[in-house]
């Protein structure tokens, strides 16, 4: 047998393929204490199978698995509405000092003052940038931000012997987490339309907005990266019923220093300090999604919520807590780390983020409006929603513009979000990329259009040059193989 | 070109009508758009369905949409061979992809819905 020489190879074997019967990783010491038998092993399966490597083999698989990683680290990742932008190193630094790092949340107060001190700040700091300053940050992602939110709602009506309202009004646009988290809350969802310039219909909400309304939940800007020029119309409109306002603030970094949440007239937001605040997510996060109130509604913030008093610091519980949305303080080394983000760019560097963020979008929508139709036919702010309907046309699908991107290494663009533009692109460069990195990103877009009537196979077969190029999501979905055999 | 004998709803469904039992589908254009179908989740027979209300949902690669029904009254049949192998929906919506069949509450209602003419005109 030949063996043919091909050093950038990858080994595609699984690891369950590498497995060798009595292959060891690790030696377990001797035991040095009496065999227990279990009372009942019934439960126990001995049909699973496991991989037996040794632990060279499995630092190699997994190296090599996170060498084919598409990450912010390696790539231009414009993907829209998840603002994946740049995590700073020294959050991640400081977030693993062995005062923050090393401390375990059932740790009696007193041990923990300095954590604890970093939490009261960080509640201050996003109080101030929503304007909202009741603020706790345990929700562990932005959908469980929401759902607190929804809590709270709920408490302060029932808390006004006003338990009727069970209604809450969604934009056509929104996030499929905000009818979802008002399900889950247990309220009615009902949705409000968009009119043609992508804002929130005024008319159409002013005959849902009644007394069962709960709660309007709007994402500030939309999903469309557009601001709501009758926000204030909006907030009012909802007002005048006696219902609440909660702004999704999963696009908070189009604003900060710029608008406070609060001053539009919202009573409830959240912020996903995974996007706005610069924490790492994608492939898990985890995330962080604090819930920010007005002073009135602070009494109803899920526990806990970290409180300056004479002599120090102490984890609280507000008076009518809607109780705990789970386990402890919500992800703390998250909050370490927006906490440095915030502390090194101070409300100044804030401000700019936000400027460069609605530049950059801004620059690379009306450097392709000739080419790309666009959602809204306006300026955006920190992302732009362009739509491949022209592309399609001519037999090229966003899917496919999407996918030969890929092999220019730039990640793909969210697709088919929001559903109410046909063939969106949504693209969201974020304040960390270069002018260059920007213009690259244009060409090769323009690029793309051209091929689609030169060389249309180099789009629709795309990608060429990755590990693997178009897979088969239907058959993936339709008939899924979801554990190792064998016969595979 | 959408079959002549169909009836078609704004929501991009189809009726055709067979003595007072209506079948009930998704466009072509309605399969198109939606890309590669990998579910579909439909009600059991013997449900009420309002005319226009949601009976259902498709799901394909790219997202999951509800499915409304353009007719209203009781569903007598559902068509497993859509809910088993999803594929039919692409392949032949107007045959064997076909979703729910209806005995139908009231002939009135076929007055709301569109000729195929009509319905081509609103895909323009």
């Amino acid at each position: 047998m030949t063996i043919s020489a091909s050093a950038g190879d990858i080994d595609r074997r699984l690891l369950m393929d590498r497995s060798v019967s009595g292959r060891k990783a690790f030696t377990l010491p001797e035991s040095d204490v009496p065999a227990q038998n279990l009372p009942d092993s019934s439960f126990l399966r001995d049909d699973v199978e496991l991989p037996e490597v040794s632990q060279l083999e499995v630092i190699r698989y997994f190296s090599v698995l996170s060498q084919l990683n598409f990450s912010i680290d390696t790539n231009f990742y414009p993907l829209g509405s998840c603002t994946m932008k740049y995590n700073p190193k020294i959050n991640d630094e400081l977030s693993n000092l062995p005062g923050l790092a090393d401390i375990h949340p059932l740790q009696p107060d007193e041990t923990v003052q300095g954590a604890i001190r970093l939490l009261k700040d960080l509640q201050d700091d996003l109080g101030e940038i929503t304007g909202l300053p009741g603020v706790s940050l345990a929700p562990l992602a932005g959908a469980q931000g929401e759902y607190a939110g929804l809590l709270i709602a709920r408490a302060y009506h029932n808390a006004q012997n006003d338990s009727a309202r069970t209604v809450a009004i969604v934009p056509d646009s929104a996030h499929g987490t905000n009818p979802a988290s008002a399900a889950m809350a247990g309220l009615e969802v009902v949705t409000v339309r968009s009119d043609d310039q992508g804002n929130v219909d005024v008319e159409n909400l002013r005959e849902l907005a009644n007394e069962n309304t709960s709660v309007f939940m709007l994402t500030i800007p939309s999903t469309l990266g557009l601001f709501e020029p009758n926000i204030l119309e909006l907030t009012k409109i909802i007002h005048d019923v006696g219902g609440l306002v909660y702004a999704d603030g999963a696009n908070l970094n189009a604003l900060l220093g710029l608008v406070k949440l609060g001053d539009l007239g919202v009573d409830i937001c959240h912020s996903n300090l995974h996007k706005t605040f610069s924490t790492p997510h994608g492939g898990g996060g985890p995330g962080s999604g604090p819930v920010m109130v007005t002073d009135e509604l602070a009494k109803f913030l899920p526990k806990p919520v970290a409180e300056k008093i004479d002599d120090g610091y102490v984890l609280a519980t507000p008076e009518m807590s809607v109780g705990s949305i789970n386990g402890f303080h919500g992800s703390f080394s998250i909050a370490a780390r927006a906490y440095a983000y915030i502390k090194a760019l101070g409300l100044e560097g804030l401000q700019s983020v936000s400027e460069n963020a609605i530049i950059s979008a801004n620059y690379i929508q009306a450097k392709l409006r000739d080419k790309y139709d666009l959602a809204a036919d306006r300026y955006c702010m920190h992302e732009t929603v362009l739509s491949a309907t022209r592309q399609k046309k001519r037999g090229v699908a966003g899917l496919d513009i999407a996918k030969r991107l890929l092999d220019f290494g730039i990640h793909a663009p969210t697709m088919y979000f929001p559903m109410i533009v046909d063939e969106a692109l949504m693209v969201e460069p974020t304040e960390s990329e270069s002018k260059e990195t920007l213009d690259h990103f244009i060409a090769v877009m323009r690029q793309i259009d051209d091929e689609i009537d030169s060389a249309p196979e180099l789009v629709l077969d795309a990608p060429h040059d990755l590990p693997v190029t178009r897979l088969d999501e239907a058959t993936a979905a339709r008939k899924p193989v979801l554990r190792w055999t064998a016969e595979l | 070109m959408d079959p002549e004998d169909l009836k078609y709803s704004k929501e991009h469904e189809w009726v055709r009508m067979n003595g007072n039992i209506a079948e009930v589908g998704v466009t072509v254009f309605a399969q198109e758009s939606l890309g590669d179908v990998v579910f579909v989740d439909l009600p059991e027979a013997g449900t009420d369905v309002a005319q226009f209300a949601k009976f259902g949902e498709i799901e394909s690669v790219k997202a999951v949409s509800d499915l409304f029904s353009p007719v209203g009254g009781k569903i007598v049949e559902v068509n497993a061979a859509a809910t088993d192998s999803p594929e039919v929906v692409n392949e032949e919506p107007y045959g064997t992809g076909w979703l729910i069949k209806v005995e139908l509450a009231d002939a009135s209602q076929l007055d709301e819905l569109m000729d195929s003419a009509t319905y081509q005109a609103t895909l323009e």
